[in-house]
């Protein structure tokens, strides 16, 4: 892309592909130190997640202000529009995620030390391995304006809810075995459920970076695989 | 949820989306022309749709004003200069040595990016015009100065000093006062060569609420260098570069997805 004829100009959007940028590194951070740290039972390393979530919230305001001065100022038209629309998007869906991974190290914080069972925390650490990947993938596709590699990203999304659907029936099955395992086995679902909803603010991604680059909305059916909503428990069955 | 991507085809708010199904009004096929040796608009073919405003845009020298002066041949006051090709107006081409250039240039009318008031009161200014060709009784001229200003937006600053010089009126009053001098010929098509250029932007923003009210009643073609003001008032936009057309199409693709690099960096301000 050519520059353009005010350099002052490409600085404005250079900012706020460098913030995004930055707030993506956080958020990555967050997502792997949460998840060990539920998994360890890592206490402190719980509390530096906590703590990092202020300064993404932070950044995101900068973009967002940063982004509507764009507007007024540069009255931007086609890609740089786009551009600083998807800016403001983008560090929306990066927030949300910060958010989810700062409530998964509040809830190992919860469970304390207790130890989870082999199965679940291998299930819990796979989803985050294919999340992290997710996520690392379409910030790559949003710093590069790939599409191809977003679309990619928003295939996947699938297996990652299909994963989450055997953990939730794993689970279930732990709470039905044992009510002492209910409390714990309930903050691990929500953090499931929070690994879950990282995948899907990823694909949020994907979809802003192919509207970014063509002009056009991903088709509307995303592919789905979230079978929890049809597992149920046989109580006293 | 996702970006919600430019949908032309839906009126969402503000001036109505591009009528693409409206009869062509103006037809321009194979278009050329010359300042003595220089070709100033090389084989130029677009439609000007009926009842919708057309904005004609692109750096210096490409060529839109020029291309604005054939609609009624205003060129041929100048005897190098020549246009060859066809501009079909309700059937005619305009071009066509047959054609009555006095009638013409009532059908299609112009206003300048100076305003250009003639040296009279602003009612003789109006009534100028319609006197050229038809003998009416006072009281119907009277009529027809006085809708011609209210369909300007001009009658309320106006009626109170109808005997007084139009030049003692502001530039944006002068420049409705113009508009309105257009309009009382009836014409179809009114043509608009950076009309507020000049202006500051509460004039400028009267004179685009004119326009779009205008739209209802007659074709409209404007020549502006602001990209936003081409943005908030056509439905169709032609972007031209060195008298040739690059890019047409409905105003809302045009400045969000322009379909040519050319185009995009020209809106956006990469042209350099």
């Amino acid at each position: 892309m050519s520059e353009h004829i005010v350099s002052s100009y490409d600085n404005d959007l250079q900012d706020l592909r460098r913030r995004i940028s930055e707030m993506g590194g956080i958020a990555e951070k967050m997502l792997v130190e949460s998840i060990a740290a539920l998994l360890r039972g890592d206490q402190p390393l719980a509390q530096t997640v906590i703590a990092s979530d202020s300064r993404l919230d932070i950044l995101q305001r900068e973009v967002e202000e940063s982004a509507i001065l764009t507007i007024a100022r540069r009255q931007p038209l086609a890609v740089d529009l786009r551009e600083t629309i998807s800016a403001i998007r983008v560090s929306g869906d990066v927030e949300r995620i910060g958010d989810l991974a700062k409530n998964i190290a509040k809830r190992a914080l919860a469970i304390g030390g207790q130890l989870q069972p082999q199965k679940i925390a291998a299930g819990v650490q796979h989803m985050t391995d294919l999340v992290l990947a997710q996520l690392k993938d379409v910030l790559d596709a949003y710093a590069q304006q790939d599409t191809v590699k977003a679309v990619d990203v928003w295939r996947r999304d699938g297996a990652i809810d299909a994963l989450y659907t055997s953990v939730f029936r794993e689970l279930l099955t732990y709470m039905m075995e044992d009510p002492r395992n209910i409390s714990f086995c309930t903050h691990l679902l929500f953090c499931a459920k929070n690994i879950e909803r990282i995948g899907d603010h990823t694909t949020n991604i994907a979809e802003t970076v192919h509207y970014l680059v063509t002009g056009e909305n991903l088709a509307l059916d995303r592919p789905k695989n979230d079978r929890s909503i049809d597992a149920t428990v046989g109580i006293g069955a | 949820m996702s970006p919600i991507a430019v949908n032309t085809s839906s009126a969402i708010g503000h001036a109505a989306a591009a009528d693409a199904d409206a009869p062509i009004r103006i037809a321009v096929r194979d278009l050329n022309f010359f300042y003595g040796d220089a070709q100033a608009l090389k084989n130029v073919s677009l439609n000007f749709h009926d009842r919708q405003v057309t904005a004609l845009i692109g750096p210096s020298g490409c060529g839109k004003s020029t291309l604005l002066r054939t609609f009624n041949r205003i060129y041929s006051l100048y005897p190098d200069q020549r246009a060859d090709g066809q501009i079909i107006l309700d059937g005619q081409n305009v071009l066509s040595p047959s054609v009555d250039v006095n009638e013409l240039r009532a059908r299609v009318g112009m206003v300048f990016q100076k305003p250009t008031p003639f040296p009279m009161s602003i009612y003789d200014n109006i009534a100028f015009g319609i006197r050229l060709y038809e003998k009416l009784p006072k009281s119907e001229l009277d009529g027809r100065v006085e809708e011609a200003l209210k369909k300007a937006a001009l009658w309320n600053e106006a009626k109170d000093k109808l005997r007084q010089s139009g030049l003692g009126l502001s530039g944006g009053q002068q420049q409705r006062l113009c508009i309105a001098r257009t309009i009382a010929q009836n014409p179809e098509v009114i043509l608009l060569d950076e009309p507020t250029s000049a202006l500051d932007p509460i004039s400028t923003g009267k004179i685009e609420e004119l326009i779009e009210q205008l739209r209802t009643e007659f074709t409209i073609v404007i020549v502006t260098h602001n990209m936003q003001q081409a943005a908030r008032i056509s439905q169709f936009t032609a972007f031209m570069y060195l008298g040739e057309l690059v890019e047409f199409g409905p105003t809302n693709k045009m400045f969000m997805t322009p379909t040519k690099k050319q185009t995009q960096d020209y809106i956006t301000g990469r042209f350099g």
